[in-house]
């Protein structure tokens, strides 16, 4: 459990400190599936005691325009404006009217949302003032899954972290990687169906990444699709995103994703102890450094660690690979041009990435009373980082809801935040989309989407859960 | 005339004209250098202009600034010569400097 939220705040440093490392010592004895079992037990009698109603997944009505609303009834939090196809026009108005909004009724309590390009710059560079701690998504996850990682730490705690794994995905690994994954890529494409419907989503975006992951992390290879499964638990959550996902689903899962992590660690820990080569994958990384070597006992950054590269790697290329395809059949002329000049490849992988901007936003704190955009914000503010606004402001992208391969600054997207806390894994992505669109093209005469996709519940994964599609070898 | 030299990692090399009062990331950007990104368009917050100073060149160029050192904590293949691009100015001081590039940007 996270230490800091279990122990009540008013408690002296010396006696915090003690009740800490009572906590870390339990937590390194207790095996970590059981804590989470406590956790779970423990939440559901405390519901019981408070008579509080267990957290259920929102439930969708249509969403009025939004010119029909007043500045201060505009929520940007809601699950549904992405599948309802009204977050372009909602963001729209706010980086018009209201670039530093504050909305102090949502369910996911008070937020300021940052909507322009450069506004959300600043807030990405200045971690000092904003810190990513304790999460980066809307809403606090359900008690006691308050897993901690890097990604929601502020330096040094979080450069340390993230060096023991980045180079797994650091350009230099990925030459090696290359060949492997075109492989894989090659296979899967080969045994698509041709001339009839197929759902994309499983069978290509979903089947690739999972192929990745386990890689990644040296994961028994027939049970990848546990990792996506995981995956989807972690982001899916309904207090964290609004997701479909509910507390009892969550703490089941997140208790077997712990069992299974566990034992890969010290199988792995164990074959290391008798002289066998470490791999090069994200667990082997970690054992190898002194900062996250003993990370097994410290279950919370662990788990949240692991669940961090598993999400990561997960829902964003997932839903950039199945983007392309659909931005591809929105934009024929696109289409023609990539077929005249391949070239394009490389920069629309980032027009890809920068269009669909696979996750809205990240959230911070302030750390202490600050301006922004002429709003004053408070010590303790949340304040959220709409990237997929960002990537749409006209001030920065001339014509930014066009998908042009082409466009001149697509790199300057900003799906992979900006910062010290800028995306890891961000040439690994680059390298998995170009494959797939090298490997498409000559493959395949025609990709045709059938009918619309069907959008993610979320406010922070703007993914598809399903998309037809029906292809045409060439001949 | 003044010039500034860019080789990249594969050891080809190139002398661009240097220009006063941009930098030296806008620099290579302007004259299509291979390997410099700059995705962030200059802010020090992407880490994609990392070059690498030659040795007798570093007292000229200055030191590394605290944001620019927090983004190269980040960059795989540091060394003691790293900087970023966009946070070096260029002067007529710099006439004659020699950059390297690094294999990959992160």
């Amino acid at each position: 459990m996270n230490t800091r939220t279990l122990l009540p705040t008013t408690l002296n440093p010396t006696l915090r400190r003690l009740a800490e490392q009572a906590i870390t010592k339990a937590q390194a004895t207790i095996p970590i599936p059981l804590q989470i079992k406590g956790a779970h037990l423990f939440l559901k009698a405390k519901q019981r005691a408070l008579k509080q109603a267990p957290v259920r997944p929102p439930v969708e009505t249509p969403l009025p325009p939004v010119e029909q609303l007043a500045l201060t009834e505009i929520d940007v939090s809601n699950p549904f404006l992405f599948r309802q196809g009204l977050w372009q026009s909602y963001f729209k108005r706010l980086r018009d009217e209201a670039p530093v909004h504050y909305q102090p009724n949502s369910p996911f309590g008070p937020y300021w949302s940052v909507t322009r390009y450069d506004d959300i710059l600043a807030v990405d560079k200045n971690h000092a003032v904003f810190s990513a701690e304790p999460f980066i998504v809307m809403g606090d996850p359900p008690e006691g899954l308050g897993v901690e990682m890097f990604i929601a730490m502020d330096p040094p705690r979080h450069d340390a972290q993230r060096k023991a794994v980045q180079d797994v995905v650091a350009p230099k690994n990925l030459q090696d990687m290359e060949a492997l994954i075109r492989s894989r890529v090659r296979d899967v494409l080969d045994s698509l169906p041709e001339d009839q419907p197929f759902d994309w989503v499983p069978t290509v975006s979903i089947e690739l990444t999972a192929r990745m992951l386990a890689t990644l992390l040296d994961f028994p290879y027939e049970q990848r699709h546990k990792l996506v499964y995981w995956s989807d638990l972690a982001a899916g959550s309904a207090e964290a995103t609004g997701g479909t996902a509910d507390t009892d689903e969550t703490f089941i899962g997140v208790a077997d994703m712990a069992s299974h992590f566990t034992r890969l660690w010290h199988d792995k820990a164990a074959r290391r102890a008798a002289g066998e080569k470490p791999g090069f994958d994200l667990i082997s990384l970690m054992q190898g450094n002194d900062d996250t070597k003993d990370l097994v006992k410290r279950p919370m950054e662990f788990l949240g660690n692991l669940a961090l590269l598993i999400v990561g790697g997960n829902d964003t290329t997932r839903n950039s690979m199945s983007a392309g395809v659909l931005a591809l059949n929105r934009y024929p002329e696109e289409m023609a041009k990539l077929r005249a000049d391949p070239g394009l490849i490389p920069n629309m992988v980032s027009e890809i990435i920068r269009w669909q901007t696979p996750l809205a936003y990240m959230r911070r704190m302030a750390t202490c009373d600050t301006m922004l955009g002429g709003q004053f914000i408070r010590k303790g503010d949340k304040v959220m980082m709409w990237y997929a606004s960002g990537n749409r402001d006209e001030r920065k992208f001339a014509n930014p809801d066009a998908f042009l391969i082409d466009r001149d600054n697509a790199r300057q997207h900003m799906s992979f935040g900006y910062g010290v806390h800028r995306c890891m894994g961000n040439r690994l992505a680059e390298l998995q989309l170009k494959i797939l669109w090298e490997e498409l093209l000559p493959r395949f005469s025609t990709i045709e989407v059938l009918g619309e996709p069907e959008r993610v519940q979320s406010n922070l994964v703007r993914g598809y859960a399903s998309m037809m599609v029906r292809v045409k070898r060439a001949k | 005339m003044a010039t500034i030299t860019f080789i990249q990692h594969d050891g080809t090399s190139r002398d661009i004209p240097l220009t006063e009062g941009t930098s030296l990331m806008q620099l290579a950007r302007d004259n299509r250098v291979p390997g410099i990104d700059g995705d962030c368009g200059g802010a020090c917050a992407c880490g994609t202009c990392h070059v690498i100073i030659d040795r007798e060149w570093l007292a000229a160029v200055g030191p590394r600034n605290a944001e620019e050192k927090q983004m190269l904590e980040l960059t795989p293949d540091v060394q003691p010569g790293s900087r970023l691009a966009c946070q070096i100015q260029t002067t007529g001081a710099l006439d004659g400097l020699r950059v390297h590039l690094p294999e990959h940007q992160m």
